[in-house]
Parts: structure tokens; C-alpha cells; sequence
């Protein structure tokens, strides 16, 4: 069957089986290989994308159901050689070791901070609560959307040590408020 | 590598389409809505319709409408809708309660109302949601359009009764005054099915004793809402001792399996306890309404 959509702006048209999955329709078809293919079993989240601007699994979501839809991937956040803040965030604050769950990350955030500037913690790890890091425990995530966010027109990279430290002193105080949380309702 | 069995796709363009299509294609042909249900049988192989309807465009059936004392919400509505709006939680905060602890907020982009009680897996959560808010299902098919209440709606695990020729296009919600809802649920982790969850809605007299109560279990072993429990909460005035009986009769009625996510007794004690929380909630929360 033929289909049409547009990927990062641009207008794509193939012909594909019905049962072709989006994530392998935009990697092996468009060979846009930044969205990986993990689990296969909508765990994990590295494969997410953003449809309409709404982050969803696309290992989870027929080529043929995302026809005429908007698809954005990891390639579509960059304008140019200009970063986008969230990924400019994850190089500040660590957000990544091995860079398998990135892609999905970064675009869940991407879509976060779109529908709300500001997240606290908690909304930020709620918001990625589907995808799965076997590298960070979060906590160096969760520090990488807040960069984001405080930085909405991106930077230069050059954020003063003082407002690293600060965003770092807000988690550990977040967890120590969670962990004590917890204590008390057990 | 997992990739569904060949089908045949087809985009429904409205609901007397995706009717005419079912009857169509007959009994190899498959409803897909959000598909976070479907395409992983299909890709696991369990499931191999030969034709795919999808309904993704039908918008008709993606509302949240108040008429008079019901609330209608179309089958096509998304997790994150029901989540987010105000409205529901207000009315049914049993709702909110229920849809954030459903799959994860990725999956809740997709999925949606009508889907998960079709798809009626024991450990779904919104079965419960809807037995103990009392909703009925209107469903259309060739002969027109019939209206269920859940109890004939549900089946059985996997099992519903919404024919192969038929479409579930909307559940409608009772609105009464001075009622209060609650859900809870234990999962080992985010997106995980329910080791055990329960569900309770209570409407209060105008003097404070339950007039109706409800009180459902999911992944529990028991189909609907515990039997006896609105017997022994109707007239009564709210209180502790009452919502221990509640919660030692739902252990009692419940029918767990042993399985990864717990024994036998764990899953029993969850019943109970569960029960006891949303109902004290539940009771909570429609005095509070009252008082508004």
C-alpha cells in the first residue's frame, strides 16, 4: 500500500506492506537509524517519536496508521548546526552514557517542556516513567530536562558553575523529600 | 524480531464505514483503535486477523459530553484525555486515580477508553472503573443500536459483548449528587499490570448514610463488583469498622491466582486492604462533595 507523511518536515511517500511497524519504516525504509529499536515490546521507549506532536512507541504503531500524520524524530530536533535546548541539556548535564535510550528521552522531554516550560521533578520523571536507562539511574535525565528548561533559547554551553550546582542541590533535595515521603506513608 | 502475521489495513472513514467494512470482511476482520493492545498479539502472533480496520479517524467517537445527569465518553477517547480532564475528575475522580497508574504516558497517548474494555484482560483497569460507576455501553452494529450495562457488557476474561459485526462507540456514566469514587492499584513497577487493585464509588444520603455503594476488583479473580457489599454499606453511616467488613467480604468473594506477581494470601490481603482504602476515599471524598 502506499503511504504519505511527513517526517522532520519533509514530505515522504512509499510503498510498504500494511504490517511494516513505524520504528522500521523510519529506520530501514527512511534510514533515519537516531530512533532505535529496543525491547519490541513497548517497555522500553527507546523508540519513541513524536506524532502530532505527542510522543508514542513507534514499535507499537503500524507505518500505515502514522499516513498523514506529522512524525518527528531525534534528527528533526536539531534547526541547522543549532541544537536543541533539551539535547544541548543532556551534553551540559550528563544525560547520557551509553546513548541507547537518548533518542526517546530526548523527544519525550522535547514534548514535556513544549506543554509545560517549567516541570518540576516529579512531572519530569512522571513524563519519562515509560522509557527505560540502564546507565544513569535518571537523576543526571532529570538534571538535563531541567537545564532545558531553564534554558529555553538553548546557550553556548557555558553555564556558570553556580547554576549547575543549583539544579544539582534541587534533585537531592526532590529525592530526600521523596525518599522521606515514602518512609512516612510506610 | 517481532512483526505481525500479513493483513490487509483499512481506514474506516465514520462509524456506519467501519460497520459495513466489519460485516465486509467478516470474522478475520479486526477493530484497531490505539492498538496497544492489539498489535502486540499480533506481533506475538497470538492474534492474526486478516483484515485491520482502523478507526483512528473517526473523531466522532473522541468526546467528553455532559447530557442532563449522564456523562457520555466516546470510545475513541485517549488515556491522556481522560487524565487530564478536569471535568472527569471532578465528577469521577476514580478516573484520574485509575488512569494514572494505567500502562505509562507514552502508552496513554495511544490507547484508549473503548479499546481496554473491549480487550477486557483480567488485570484492565477501567473494567472496574466502569462496573463500579455503574456505566452502560452503547454499541451499534447492522441492527442499529443497543445499550448494555456492564455487567452484561463483560463477559469474561478476554471476552465482551460486543459482536464481531458491532462497535462499541460510547460508555455513559450516571451523574448523582454527593458521590465520591477512588481507585487503587499495587503494581510492581510503571506499566506493569495490577498485582491487585480495587475500585469503590459511594453516593451519600442527606443525612450522611451511604444511600449506593460499589465496590469492584482488577486482577483479582472476580468479574464485577463484590456481591453483598452494597447490602452491608447502604444506610449505614461511613465508618472504619464498616469498611473493615467490606474489605474481609471482597478478600473473601476474590478468586487470585498465584503467579510472579504474588501467592494466593498476598493477592487476598491486597483485596482487603485495597478495599478498606478506596472506600474510606471514596467516603471522603463524597462528603466533601456534599459540603461543596
Amino acid at each position: 500500500m502506499q503511504i504519505s507523511m511527513t517526517v522532520n518536515g519533509n514530505e515522504v511517500t512509499s510503498d510498504i506492506e500494511p504490517r511494516v511497524l513505524l520504528v522500521h519504516y523510519i529506520r530501514e525504509v527512511l534510514g533515519l537509524t537516531g530512533t532505535h529499536w529496543g525491547c519490541d515490546t513497548t517497555n522500553c521507549g527507546t523508540c519513541v517519536v513524536l506524532m502530532d506532536g505527542q510522543p508514542v512507541k513507534s514499535c507499537t504503531v503500524l507505518a500505515a496508521m502514522a499516513a498523514g500524520h506529522d512524525i518527528r524524530t531525534v534528527e528533526g530536533l536539531a534547526t541547522g548546526a543549532t541544537l536543541d535546548p533539551v539535547q544541548q541539556g543532556f551534553m551540559e548535564e550528563h544525560g547520557l552514557q551509553c546513548g541507547f535510550c537518548t533518542p526517546g528521552m530526548m523527544l519525550t522531554a522535547r514534548a514535556l517542556l513544549d506543554k509545560n516550560p517549567h516541570p518540576d521533578t516529579t512531572e519530569i520523571r512522571q513524563a519519562i516513567s515509560g522509557q527505560i536507562c540502564r546507565c544513569t539511574g535518571y537523576a543526571t535525565i532529570v538534571r538535563s530536562v531541567q537545564w532545558a528548561a531553564a534554558h529555553p533559547a538553548g546557550g553556548d554551553g557555558d553555564a556558570t558553575v553556580d547554576e549547575v550546582i543549583d539544579g544539582t542541590d534541587t534533585v537531592v533535595e526532590d529525592i530526600a523529600a521523596q525518599t522521606q515521603d515514602a518512609e512516612v506513608k510506610a | 524480531m517481532q512483526i505481525p502475521a500479513p493483513f490487509d489495513y483499512v481506514r474506516a472513514t465514520s462509524v456506519d464505514n467501519a460497520l459495513e467494512l466489519l460485516s465486509r470482511h467478516g470474522p478475520e476482520s479486526r477493530v484497531v483503535a490505539g492498538g496497544h493492545s492489539l498489535l502486540p498479539m499480533m506481533k506475538l502472533r497470538l492474534s492474526r486477523p486478516e483484515w485491520l480496520i482502523d478507526i483512528n479517524d473517526l473523531y466522532e467517537l473522541d468526546f467528553i459530553l455532559r447530557d442532563g445527569d449522564k456523562l457520555r465518553i466516546g470510545a475513541l477517547t485517549r488515556h491522556t484525555t481522560l487524565l487530564e480532564s478536569d471535568e472527569i475528575a471532578a465528577l469521577f475522580p476514580i478516573v484520574r486515580d485509575a488512569e494514572s497508574v494505567i500502562a505509562d504516558p507514552v502508552v496513554r497517548n495511544r490507547g484508549t477508553i473503548g479499546g481496554s474494555l473491549c480487550q477486557a484482560d483480567p488485570a484492565e483497569d477501567l473494567s472496574t472503573v466502569c462496573d463500579v460507576l455503574g456505566a452502560e455501553a452503547v454499541i451499534r452494529g447492522p441492527a442499529g443500536e443497543r445499550i448494555l450495562a456492564m455487567a452484561d457488557f463483560h463477559r469474561g476474561p478476554y471476552e465482551t459483548a460486543v459482536g464481531q459485526d458491532e462497535l462499541l462507540c460510547e460508555l455513559r456514566f450516571p451523574i448523582r449528587p454527593r458521590s465520591g469514587s477512588a481507585y487503587e492499584k499495587v503494581e510492581r513497577r510503571v506499566g506493569d499490570w495490577a498485582v491487585g487493585a480495587a475500585g469503590a464509588s459511594v453516593t451519600l444520603g442527606p443525612d450522611g448514610t451511604i444511600a449506593d455503594a460499589a465496590v469492584g476488583l482488577t486482577a483479582l479473580g472476580l468479574d464485577h463488583t463484590v456481591a453483598g457489599a452494597t447490602e452491608l454499606l447502604r444506610g449505614e453511616q461511613p465508618r472504619e469498622e464498616l469498611f473493615v467488613e467490606a474489605g474481609r467480604r471482597a478478600a473473601e468473594a476474590c478468586d487470585p491466582v498465584a503467579d510472579q506477581r504474588g501467592p494466593i494470601d498476598y493477592k487476598r490481603h491486597l483485596a482487603d486492604e485495597l478495599t478498606r482504602r478506596v472506600l474510606r476515599q471514596a467516603c471522603a471524598r463524597a462528603a466533601q462533595t456534599q459540603e461543596g
